[in-house]
Formats: structure tokens, sequence, C-alpha cells
């Protein structure tokens, strides 16, 4: 068989990812993380923040969630029923920060901890700073320097 | 890349052998206990990380304990080994090297990824074949957290694995070789692999990756001999699992070979499929476990009387898989016999 037609017949015989189940749950787990989120806001909101000033504290609350989920060892298993539906909030954002935390402790603070925490979540910060500067330039070009 | 043709095939690679594989150990971590072949195996070790501080330590200790195990049983004290060839999965075999400094054993590391098994037996088998030496060592390990640390993600990070992704095993296996009368098997004849590589590029389809080096192997394996796969009892591929064997049988078919159910493979023997693998087990250790815990004993009581090992080897590192390359495989096969 030639590699070209081999490769082919790999492409048919591979078992397909379960979509629609993986899709249910992402709906399910990502949900209920916002469900959690909404929960949280409408606490903070309840005890005097309001609209604006409610973001900010939401968000550490939801990373701490998530650190500790990581930490306890549950959130990967949250994840691989979830996929990106526990990837994408923010408490996912945590997960990619604090496994490799964990995970490379063994390896000392400095060129473990320190120099891998941002392996997973790296690329998201280097390309959102990009982008970050990239809207900048295009906001200042359509409607100049404004504070 | 072209298809060699059969005459091409013919007989490169091929080795006589004349070695007798006198007995083996195995030791495995507490997920493989409870997999269908649990029961078969000599030793558990209860926790992870065999009591030590890392996954890369405890993948030494399990490869320690099962060279130490199969010493214990044969009588064999350390310093009466001439060689161990031994190998593993991690980078610089750390694991082999490492062990090796406590074995105290003169020490021969290999590596063909989760070929190693059957590179390793093949060394063996040619040392003592050669009367270059009497009493041979052959192990591996793998553990499955010190892999994903290499191969993969970290351990906590949320990760969706694919249907064709597989679960590396976790344990030791050692073999010693040597020319007694007795013992559970005889190696008689081996073929070294040559690196195939059909241009695939997906790191967890590992088994499509490796079917057609098991292929071309398994193919001059039995051309040099003058056999047909019906010729065995047992032709046990290492860890192409659910996704990888389905290919393998249809490359033989091309060739007019049938094996049926006389081809297994390791990495779908270790696990129940309700222990969520996926496609199946992979590792240096997958294929050992299953030769030493389930077949040697057929061989032994003369209930297989003729059986080709084929440990099939995916060569990627991460740094080849991220810089695009495809993914070469090998498969080295050793045929084995019952000692009448």
């Amino acid at each position: 068989m030639e590699p070209k037609e081999y490769r082919q017949r790999v492409k048919r015989l591979e078992k397909p990812r379960p979509i629609v189940r993986n899709a249910f749950w992402a709906f399910v787990v990502g949900g209920t993380i916002c469900l959690i989120g909404q929960l949280v806001q409408s606490g903070l909101m309840a005890i005097g923040y309001n609209q604006e000033t409610v973001k900010a504290p939401t968000s550490i609350i939801m990373v701490f969630l998530g650190a500790v989920g990581t930490a306890f060892g549950f959130y990967d298993r949250i994840a691989k029923l979830g996929g990106m539906g526990a990837n994408l909030p923010i408490t996912g954002f945590s997960n990619a920060v604090v496994a490799p935390a964990m995970e490379f402790k063994q390896e000392g603070p400095i060129m473990g901890t320190g120099a891998r925490i941002f392996q997973v979540a790296g690329p998201v910060i280097a390309y959102g700073l990009l982008a970050a500067f990239a809207v900048g330039i295009v906001r200042y070009a359509i409607m100049g320097f404004k504070p | 890349m072209s298809v060699e043709t059969s005459r091409e095939i013919r007989k490169r690679g091929h080795l006589r052998l004349d070695a007798t594989l006198a007995e083996a150990a195995t030791v495995v971590g507490p997920f493989e206990a409870q997999g269908p072949l649990g029961h078969l195996f000599d030793r558990v070790v209860q926790d992870e990380l065999c009591g030590e501080q890392s996954y890369e330590r405890a993948e030494r200790c399990l490869m320690r304990g099962a060279v130490d195990l199969v010493l214990d049983r044969t009588g064999v004290s350390a310093s009466d080994v001439d060689i161990l060839f031994g190998g593993d999965l991690l980078d610089q075999i750390t694991t082999t090297n490492f062990a090796g400094r406590d074995l105290g054993v003169p020490l021969v590391g290999v590596y063909s990824a989760c070929a190693t098994t059957s590179e390793a037996l093949l060394l063996a088998g040619l040392a003592v074949t050669s009367g270059a030496a009497d009493t041979v060592l052959a192990a591996t390990a793998s553990h499955h957290l010190s892999a994903e640390r290499q191969y993969r993600y970290p351990l906590e990070l949320g990760v969706q694995r694919v249907p064709t992704a597989q679960w590396t095993a976790t344990g030791g296996a050692a073999f010693l070789l040597n020319r007694a009368e007795r013992g559970a098997a005889r190696l008689v004849a081996a073929t070294v692999g040559s690196v195939q590589d059909y241009g695939l590029k997906d790191p967890s389809n590992m088994g499509a990756a490796m079917a057609p080096a098991a292929a071309d192997t398994i193919l001059r394996h039995l051309r040099a001999r003058g056999q047909t796969s019906r010729d065995y009892d047992l032709i046990l591929t290492g860890d192409l699992a659910r996704s990888g064997l389905p290919l393998l049988e249809e490359l033989l078919a091309e060739e007019r070979e049938h094996p049926d159910h006389r081809l297994q493979d390791a990495g779908i023997l270790l696990y129940a499929k309700a222990q969520d693998v996926h496609a199946g087990g992979s590792g240096a250790v997958c294929s050992a476990l299953v030769l030493a815990s389930l077949v040697l004993p057929r061989l032994r009581s003369g209930a297989m009387r003729r059986v080709l090992l084929v440990a099939t080897g995916s060569l990627h590192s991460p740094r080849s898989y991220q810089q695009g390359e495809t993914i070469p495989a090998v498969a080295h096969a050793v045929e084995m016999e019952a000692i009448t």
C-alpha cells in the first residue's frame, strides 16, 4: 500500500470524536460554571457592589475557585467531561496556570514553577497582549489620541 | 518512499537465535492490577509513586523491582549477570541508567520507544546465542504519569483525550536469558525492524503510525523463515491498540496473510474497556507485561507452541512533533517456541 493510500485509509477508519455528546457536556459544564459565576456576582451586588465595581472581584473569586479545583485534583476530571465548557471560562485559565505550576514544582522554584508556570497559558497572554496592542493602534487611527 | 517488493523484503535483518528465556518477572501499578490480567502479575505496587518523591523515581523503582524479582526467582546474584539490556521512554533513558546505578550490573541502555522490549530481548538473545555471555537480563519500564509529563500535558491540566489516544502502562518487567535446558521458552529467531514512515503526524494516533512497521517486520520474518502466520499460535503486537490493529490486519491481508484470531495486541489485552483507556495501552512495558504474565506461562505449559512477539515503537519526540515532522516507527520481532 502506498503511504498516501494508507493515510486515506487511516482517516476513514479513525473513530470519530463523539461531537454531540461532547457538545452536550460542554454546555452543561460550561453553563454550570457560568451559573456559579452569576451567583457570585449577584451575591457581591447584594452586599453593595455596583455593575462596574463587581467585575474584578467576581473574576478574582472564579480564578480562586478554579485554582482550588486544580489543587485538589478535580478540575481535570471536570474538563475531561466538559472539554471547552471547562477550558473557556476564567476558571479554565486558572487551571492552565496552576496545573503547570504544580507540575514543575519538582524541578525547583526557579527553573521549574517559575520558568514553566505560563507554559500553557503563555500563548494566550502573549497574543492577547498583541491583539490589545493592534486594537489600540486601530482605535488611535480612527479616533485620535483621547484619554 | 516506495513500497518494497517481496524480493527485496526477503531475509534482511533476520537473525537465528538459540537462547533460553529462563524466567520473567513483572511489577505493575494499581491501575494495571485492576485490568483483566491483574491477577497474573507478580507484584503490585499500591501507590503510583512506589514510595518515592517523583514519578520518574517511581519508574526506576518499578524496573529495579522487576530485576530484583527475576534474580530472586532464579537464584542468580547480580554479580553473576554478564549484561543487562534495558530501556525506557524517558529522555536520556534515565530510568534504565539510574536503575543501573543501584543494580550494579554491566548495563547496555537501548531505546526504540515501545519496541524496546523486543529490542532488549533480541540483543540479550544474540549475546547468549553468540556464546559471548552466559547470563543476560532484558528489562523495560514505563510509567503513565512520567510519560504524560514528558510527552503530553501537566497532570492536573483539564484535557479531553481523543478516541485514538492510548494509555501508557505503569510497570516494570525483567527477563533472564541463559543456556539452560529448562525454562519458559526458547528464542529461536528474530527480525530487526527497519524504520517506516508513512507520513502520519498525529501523536494521539500512534497505532496508525506504527502498523506499517509491524507489517513490514512480520512479513520479512515470515518470508525469511519460510512460514505463514498460521504457523504461530500467537503473533503478539506491542501497542497498536484498537486504532492500529485493524490497519495491520489490512496491510497483512494485502500480502495474503490472514492470521485472524492468532493476531493479538498487548495494548488491547492489558486493560478492560471499562477502564476508559481509549484505544488501549501503550508504553515500553506494555508488551513485556503481557508476554511475561499471559504468554510465557502458556509456552511453559505447552499450551502454546510458537509465538512471535512484535513490539512496536513510535519514534517521535515532543520536539519533532512541534516542528511538524511526521512520525517514524519501528517494530522488532522475536520468535519463541515451547521447550519440549
